[in-house]
């Protein structure tokens, strides 16, 4: 640590430097700040109401430069010269006011304070979106939620769009198959993810094995969804080319949920290894010991002792896993197909999953010429979609909390 | 939790156990382990097998004359979806910075807690939402912006409107902004994390020495934060390359153009995927598996580097502390 402040001395070099020039000099005057006020607090600080003058004067220059600048005025041309302004007007007074270095430090705080701003703005848009195009939509038809696509065709939603018939149709058939996509993913992951992680932390003991398997988890965090259902598509379609030919109707039956979920594995197997590897990491050798020292075998140990431990975080590890993949779209469209009904059966059949759908009415409305009816399910689905996705992770959030080992060392 | 109660079950049967279920449980975690190495070999060794008849059509396809040139075909695709990530990344590093700063070093302490609460909600929200909004919210007002872009700035190649500025904001550069709003949250988890871990002892010397906040900052957070942002900057970078439906639905795909703001110039591997595969068969399945191949060959290369980087500073922080 001493060696890092050794290696930077600006801060030292330029405070002695001030010392020694007082110190040649007689006694220095009662400091007085460039408003002429005598106090030695206050002294060599702006006061504190600059800002606030500096944020009124910018809003009112900005405004009239934007309407001269551009034809009509337009709300972000206002507030990027308002952003300038205030910042470098700010520094100005700073750099006037005080020394340079707290001028610097005024322009980055205001700097860092602008931009966490205005990456405020595209998110709470989205977010408003969704809720302001989607929650009219849901209330005013509930059966949205209850309905499939069956026997929605462009005729009914021209007549809803240019009668003003009700919505007709739904994201049932979405909603079941997410579930079912999602569950059969579920089912296959965890077990591996679990035991994978098991072996990372009570068997691997940094051998060259877990250390590659840690590596190809790492890597495999990175897989691009689309091809994680690329590779599940094209695994299956060599499986049924092997096993029951190559006709068409036998290629036809490679897209199937199960296909989907084998996809979704990809992407949610490493997730759930590194949230189960750190929890089981937490657990406290001590406990590992008492076990051993009472003569228990290692597997019973960590069934009976370092799981129960850790369940709580491992819980919510995979809840998270789970609405990572909830959400995904990519890897379902290439596998699954699309259907406008309801299809329980993962392993016949196409499927739809709620993000697909979403996707599929708005990139081919049902009536393309009346898209209106088709871009209010697709809001109302997207709408439901972040409810079961944030609902997962406040559930997550919730176990984690709430179910914590009380006694954790 | 439950451990006082378990251990008593545990202690009366421990005994009559035999090795076997020892080994048993070995086997199992070991299985789980070698699966997920079979899974990356699986990814690639099938994506490979498939997309054979594109990519040596001669040997194992159709013969030259019925396939296209896949090169020729692929290379704007990479190329798009490269300029599409890098837009996304100069638009949201140097605000991920800034929030990340924000939370960990700005914000008042129980307000700074709250938002990277929201900011973690935010990255969950799934693309295909990100990118309904950005075809239905965001493209309309891009529009004007692209407008003004052209005409005060149009003789920059980027900004040319070649042959003609879009109407409905579709453009490459819309869908760079929507991925720079996805990437945002992520890489903003990922920066704070970093920014927090600096060595309280740094911080409180160099405020000590009279450092000012920001003096402080430029001299203790950014020295030792510097591998682990570069490193979720790549990190992001390889989130960026494979998203797929938020470019999708924004992007009216063409060729490629060095244009950001023409409509139908641009396209990306993973839209192209999602686009066509779903009605694809035969060869055309065929290039665009190998399409995904080359995205998944470049995903890869982004990513262990950046695991490169991080394995590195883990080193040099251990060294440090």
């Amino acid at each position: 640590m001493s060696s890092k402040i050794n290696a930077r001395p600006e801060i030292q070099t330029r405070r002695s430097k001030n010392n020694s020039t007082n110190s040649g000099t007689p006694p220095p005057k009662p400091p007085r700040d460039p408003l002429g006020r005598l106090d030695s607090l206050t002294a060599n600080q702006k006061p504190s109401w600059s800002w606030m003058v500096a944020a009124g004067g910018a809003l009112v220059v900005s405004m009239v430069l934007t309407l001269l600048l551009f034809e009509s005025f337009t709300w972000l041309g206002f507030f990027i010269i308002a952003g300038v302004l205030y910042v470098s007007s700010m520094y100005i007074v700073s750099r006037v006011l005080e020394d340079r270095l707290k001028a610097a430090d005024e322009f980055w705080r205001h700097l860092i304070w602008t931009a966490f701003f205005i990456a405020l703005v595209p998110l709470i848009s989205v977010l408003w979106s969704v809720v302001s195009q989607g929650l009219p939509t849901l209330i005013q038809n509930p059966g949205l939620l209850t309905t499939d696509m069956q026997g929605v065709v462009g005729a009914t939603d021209i007549a809803t769009q240019e009668e003003g018939e009700p919505l007709q149709g739904g994201i049932l058939h979405g909603l079941v198959g997410t579930l079912m996509i999602t569950l059969l993913a579920s089912v296959i992951s965890i077990p591996i993810g679990l035991f994978a992680s098991v072996y990372l932390v009570e068997y691997g003991n940094r051998n060259a094995f877990s250390r590659g398997i840690r590596f190809f988890v790492d890597v495999m965090t990175g897989i691009p969804s689309i091809v994680a259902g690329l590779f599940a598509f094209s695994m299956l379609t060599v499986g049924v080319e092997l096993l029951i030919g190559s006709s068409p109707q036998a290629l036809q039956s490679v897209k199937t949920g199960f296909a989907a979920s084998i996809a979704l594995s990809v992407l949610m197997i490493p997730v759930v290894v590194r949230s189960t590897e750190e929890m089981l990491q937490v657990v406290s050798d001590d406990l590992r010991e008492a076990s051993y020292a009472l003569g228990v075998r290692k597997w019973r140990t960590i069934v009976k002792v370092v799981l129960p431990t850790a369940m709580s975080g491992i819980a919510a590890g995979v809840t998270l896993a789970i609405a990572r993949v909830a959400g995904e779209t990519a890897p379902i469209l290439v596998t699954a197909g699309y259907a406008a009904t309801t299809n329980w059966n993962p392993f016949s059949e196409w499927m739809t999953a709620l993000p697909v759908f979403i996707y599929r009415q708005l990139i081919n409305p049902t009536a393309p010429a009346a898209a209106d009816p088709s871009t209010a399910r697709a809001w109302a689905g997207a709408l439901v979609l972040i409810v079961i996705v944030m609902g997962l992770n406040l559930v997550a959030r919730a176990i984690a909390k709430y179910f914590a080992p009380k006694a954790g060392k | 939790m439950t451990t006082t109660s378990q251990r008593k079950d545990s202690d009366s049967t421990a005994q009559t156990t035999s090795p076997v279920g020892d080994k048993v449980f070995f086997g199992l975690s070991w299985v789980g382990g070698a699966v997920i190495l079979l899974v990356l070999a699986f990814v690639a060794a099938f994506l490979l097998i498939q997309s054979l008849p594109a990519i040596a059509p001669d040997t194992f396809g159709p013969g030259q004359e019925e396939a296209i040139d896949f090169w020729a075909y692929v290379w704007p695709l990479m190329a798009g979806t490269v300029m599409v990530s890098i837009i996304a990344l100069l638009l949201a590093a140097p605000l991920a910075f800034g929030i990340s700063l924000f939370i960990s070093h700005y914000a008042p302490r129980r307000f700074a807690t709250t938002i990277g609460y929201i900011i973690d909600l935010l990255a969950a929200i799934p693309s295909v939402v990100y990118g309904a909004w950005g075809m239905l919210v965001l493209a309309p007002l891009m529009v004007p912006i692209y407008q003004w872009l052209n005409d005060y700035l149009g003789f920059i190649p980027l900004f040319a409107g070649d042959p003609q500025v879009t109407t409905t904001g579709r453009t490459i550069l819309t869908a760079g902004v929507v991925l720079a709003v996805m990437v945002l949250p992520i890489m903003t988890a990922l920066c704070r994390e970093i920014f927090l871990q600096t060595p309280h002892l740094h911080q409180e010397a160099a405020l000590a020495l009279g450092g000012t906040r920001w003096e402080m900052i430029k001299m203790t957070v950014f020295p030792f934060a510097r591998a682990g942002v570069i490193s979720s900057i790549m990190l992001a970078l390889g989130r960026a390359l494979g998203e797929t439906m938020a470019v999708t639905l924004v992007l009216s795909p063409g060729g490629f153009s060095w244009s950001l703001i023409t409509s139908g110039a641009n396209a990306t591997i993973p839209a192209e995927i999602a686009l066509n595969f779903p009605e694809a068969f035969g060869q055309r399945q065929a290039e665009l598996i190998a399409a995904g191949l080359m995205l998944f060959i470049i995903t890869l290369l982004v990513n262990v580097l950046a695991r490169a980087i991080v394995a590195r500073h883990a080193k040099k922080a251990e060294g440090l502390a």
